[in-house]
């Protein structure tokens, strides 16, 4: 029989895929599509549990569609800071955008 | 019948994933990014939720990965095989295999038995969004507003006069 644990475990495992990918990555464009990875993760868990236990209070469906909501606008901000990024430094590849590292 | 499709999808989410972590080409990395969100919205169908299946089809097919693809298209792609991973990706494997293993273990030891899904009336859904959410709605639609015009001014060429 088909649980929420099960839900919630490949939820995890898809979150800590978008994780390596955004710790190991050196473009921006790939750490942001670790960040979508990460962020269908967490929608894949709100939606298994309202989906398991919630049964007429829509929680966590509205959080979710929320999430995808605040998702779809930051993959248009980010977007357009990479854009400028290489308009301005002419590479994507975050080890050398030093200005603001320590 | 459920079981099968469950796997199935689970498969397709974690290789999509592993797909686009792993691979050196930007534009496969992309489909497999594709890939695994279209699986995602198969896992929604198994959840009952279809509507936001729908939805993560319109949203994360149509336009993230339009969006996506534009970017790669408009900034170089010759550096992206150069720069794909950096010299910290064994410490990245420790750290998502410790998160991993750290939330399979939670989820395992408190895992209730909880084996009913509930079907949410579309109906409903919308009621409950424009009644009880509706501020929040409200103030989601502005931020999206803020972030297109904010990246269209970032974005923006400037022309010299």
């Amino acid at each position: 029989m088909l649980t929420l644990m099960h839900f919630q475990i490949v939820s995890a495992a898809l979150f800590s895929v978008g994780l390596y990918g955004v710790l190991a990555r050196r473009s921006a464009v790939l750490i942001l599509m670790s960040i979508e990875l990460m962020l269908n993760a967490v929608n894949l868990n709100l939606i298994a549990i309202a989906s398991f236990t919630d049964p007429e209070r829509f929680t966590g469906f509205i959080i979710a569609i929320f999430v995808i909501t605040v998702g779809a606008a930051e993959v248009g901000l980010a977007l357009a800071i990479v854009l400028r990024m290489f308009r301005n430094r002419g590479t994507v590849n975050i080890d050398e955008i030093e200005l603001m590292k320590w | 019948m459920t079981w099968f499709l469950f796997i199935l999808l689970s498969v397709m989410v974690i290789g999509g994933g592993l797909g686009v972590v792993t691979t050196r080409n930007v534009v496969h990395a992309c489909l497999f990014l594709l890939f695994s969100l279209l699986a995602v919205a198969g896992l929604y169908v198994v959840l009952l939720a279809e509507f936001l299946a729908v939805v993560q089809i319109f949203i994360y097919g149509g336009a993230i990965i339009i969006v996506l693809l534009f970017a790669i298209m408009l900034t170089r792609s010759e550096e992206y095989p150069s720069i794909s991973d950096n010299s910290q990706w064994p410490l990245a494997v420790v750290a998502g295999l410790a998160l991993f293993s750290l939330l399979t273990a939670t989820f395992v030891v408190n895992s209730r038995s909880f084996e009913v899904m509930h079907r949410v009336a579309l109906t409903d859904l919308g009621r409950n969004l424009f009644t009880d959410w509706a501020l929040p709605f409200e103030i989601a639609s502005i931020v999206l507003l803020l972030a297109l015009i904010g990246s269209i001014v970032i974005a923006k060429v400037e022309r010299r006069r």
